[in-house]
């Protein structure tokens, strides 16, 4: 069956079939929620896949040393648009705008965000960088060369579109910021009667949290990178040593934001997990307050932990230190919250169904990622593994093995919900599976790689690496095979698979309390809340 | 919001003062490039700047007769501001 046939057939009222718009028009000009976070779940995993099919190109590239197939210029390329698509247009707004639209609204007992149309532009604006930074990639210079960090001197330099694409990300900035004041005004203002501060999900903890970087980080980013247009256009020396400027302060300002945005990235993630983990192992959630309070912790510790990029940057030997203390300091909070993951699954009734296959590998995932960071964050360690495949190894793990994994766990576990269907269990397995592996086989090895000495960013290496290279790129089409699985399987699923109806996870969050697919304006009359999101009593729960 | 519907209307002369003011503090921002004061240069343009944004936002932007969280708002993001600033000055002074 396909949505068409689900919005005649489905309930009466849902939120599919009751719109007073037809066609696209229904789509790209409705202020619902959930319609703006199916449009945001579609343009973001339409990026992702591109991101995808260039992250295999580059690794088809290292297969073997010397040239493969393509040339330096390319590579540079390459890698720099894979960058710049798979941070600005899959991951930073990906979790928040996909899922945290469709659900965060009912999970607080919303009929709708706190400013519905403000919410549309920034979809409108997500998608009109987007097209800008598309356009970078075919006119003027052709695409930046530059990695996704735009680094002066270069970036200001390189005869590449720098400009135009600097231009796309600064407008997907705006997006960003309307999203997090319109998720901080409806966490305030629009909870539920009874749906008290204790008794919020820890999703919507942690997206209060994200909206709350994504507010007072993303103005720094548009600073910069108009700064870098200036640079370019108006030749202002900001950055240019000879005429008084400084380079490394190019590096402040970008990771001033840009360690933050890592955060957005995956503060999000932990949301999705600590809903997803209490549901599967049948138990309350342990430590709620420790793991909400952590959100924030790590929030405000982020923010102040950028320099950790640029041990080897030049900066003054006092900043290097103060700035790996403060590392170390934002472990504190992400480890209580994956202890209180691990301590809600002790003595738990375990249920390994798809989404709770890729929550338990995220928590593994990000804690290799986490711990790989602190041999980053160490000044002595940081100097040896810089800009290697070490440093390439630890954020694919920390943002595909902990924000990618939590993005396909919440596909499991939310999008059934909203289309009334779902996927077969067993190829979701199957591709958990071949994904977790080929996960592993790539990322590892580029840590082992990196630690060997092998640099980052460069289409060519010595003949050494050559074998550890080739398992890479053979686990990067394990990855992908896992990948193709796991999208079919659950696109079938969800527009033509097996009937979903009432609450067959056992979820005690109000989304499972509304019908299947949920009515336009969520609930047939204002829902009072009477328990905490984890108590599972009178759920249903198998 | 109960706070907003009361629309406090600041007087003109009072406006114009405050013009007034910020032409003089501009006027002294120019002068000090005059004097001789050595590092005291660029903390005095600062200080000026500070004062005067600050005055700008007070009466302009009417904060002086707003509720308590916005002032409260405003206070977060100028501290977010002071401390990333803050933080980039363990590296300048002692590189």
């Amino acid at each position: 069956m396909n949505p068409a046939e689900i919005r005649e057939q489905g309930p009466q009222g849902s939120f599919w079939n009751d719109t007073g718009k037809s066609g696209i028009r229904a789509w790209i000009f409705s202020t619902d929620h959930k319609r703006i976070g199916l449009l945001y779940f579609y343009s973001t995993v339409g990026f992702f896949l591109v991101g995808v099919l260039l992250g295999l190109l580059l690794r088809i590239e290292l297969m073997a040393p010397g040239r493969t197939i393509m040339g330096p210029e390319s590579y540079n390329a390459v890698f720099t648009v894979h960058g710049v698509v798979m941070i600005f247009l899959f991951v930073l707004p990906g979790i928040p705008g996909a899922f945290g639209n469709l659900v965060m609204p009912i999970q607080i007992g919303a009929r709708d965000v706190a400013f519905p149309r403000l919410n549309l532009l920034s979809w409108w604006l997500y998608i009109s960088g987007a097209a800008i930074i598309l356009t970078s990639l075919f006119t003027g210079g052709g695409p930046p060369d530059t990695g996704w960090t735009f680094y002066v001197p270069f970036s200001a330099r390189t005869g590449t579109n720098v400009s135009l694409a600097v231009f796309g990300v600064f407008i997907i900035g705006f997006s960003a910021i309307l999203t997090g004041l319109n998720f901080i005004t409806t966490i305030h203002r629009l909870r539920a009667e009874g749906m008290s501060w204790g008794r919020l999900p820890l999703f919507v903890w942690s997206l209060y949290a994200t909206a709350w970087v994504q507010i007072l980080a993303t103005p720094i980013l548009a600073i910069t990178l108009v700064l870098v247009m200036a640079e370019r256009a108006l030749g202002t020396g900001l950055f240019d040593p000879a005429r008084g400027g400084d380079p490394v302060m190019y590096q402040h300002l970008f990771w001033i934001y840009s360690h933050p945005a890592v955060y957005i990235m995956i503060l999000p993630a932990m949301g999705i997990i600590s809903d997803i983990i209490p549901v599967f192992a049948r138990k309350p959630i342990f430590g709620y307050k420790f793991i909400a309070f952590s959100s924030l912790a790590i929030a405000a510790a982020g923010s102040l932990v950028w320099g950790h990029h640029m041990f080897t940057s030049g900066m003054s030997d006092t900043a290097i230190l103060v700035f790996s203390f403060l590392t170390f300091v934002v472990a504190i909070p992400s480890a209580i919250k994956v202890f209180n993951w691990v301590t809600t699954l002790y003595k738990g009734s375990i249920s390994l169904e798809a989404p709770m296959l890729f929550a338990l590998s995220f928590i593994l995932l990000f804690s290799i990622g986490g711990l790989s960071g602190l041999i980053l964050g160490a000044a002595a360690t940081n100097v040896h593994v810089h800009d290697t495949h070490f440093v390439v190894g630890h954020f694919h793990y920390v943002i595909f093995g902990g924000t990618g994994f939590a993005f396909f766990a919440a596909m499991h576990y939310w999008l059934p919900k909203f289309y009334g269907r779902r996927y077969a269990e067993k190829p979701a397995i199957v591709a958990w599976a071949l994904l977790f592996t080929g996960f592993n086989i790539t990322y590892f090895t580029m840590q082992v790689l990196g630690m060997q000495g092998m640099p980052r960013r460069y289409y060519d290496y010595l003949p050494e690496f050559a074998s550890l290279n080739l398992v890479a790129t053979v686990g990067s089409w394990i990855m992908a095979a896992g990948l193709l699985i796991m999208l079919v399987n659950l696109f079938r699923g969800i527009f033509w698979g097996a009937p979903f109806v009432g609450n067959p996870w056992g979820g005690a969050t109000l989304e499972w309390s509304v019908a299947t697919p949920p009515p336009t304006e969520n609930f047939e009359q204002e829902p009072v809340v009477t328990h905490g999101p984890y108590d599972f009593k009178g759920t249903g729960m198998p | 919001m109960t706070s907003g519907t009361e629309h406090h209307h600041v007087s003109y002369g009072k406006l114009t003062a405050v013009w007034l003011i910020l032409l003089a503090l501009t006027a002294l921002t120019v002068l000090i490039t005059r004097i001789d004061l050595g590092g005291f240069k660029v903390v005095g343009a600062l200080a000026i700047a500070c004062l005067k944004s600050g005055l700008v936002i007070a009466f302009f932007m009417h904060m002086k007769y707003e509720g308590r969280l916005l002032r409260w708002l405003l206070f977060l993001a100028l501290l977010t501001l002071a401390i990333f600033i803050g933080l980039t000055f363990f590296d300048v002074l002692y590189r």
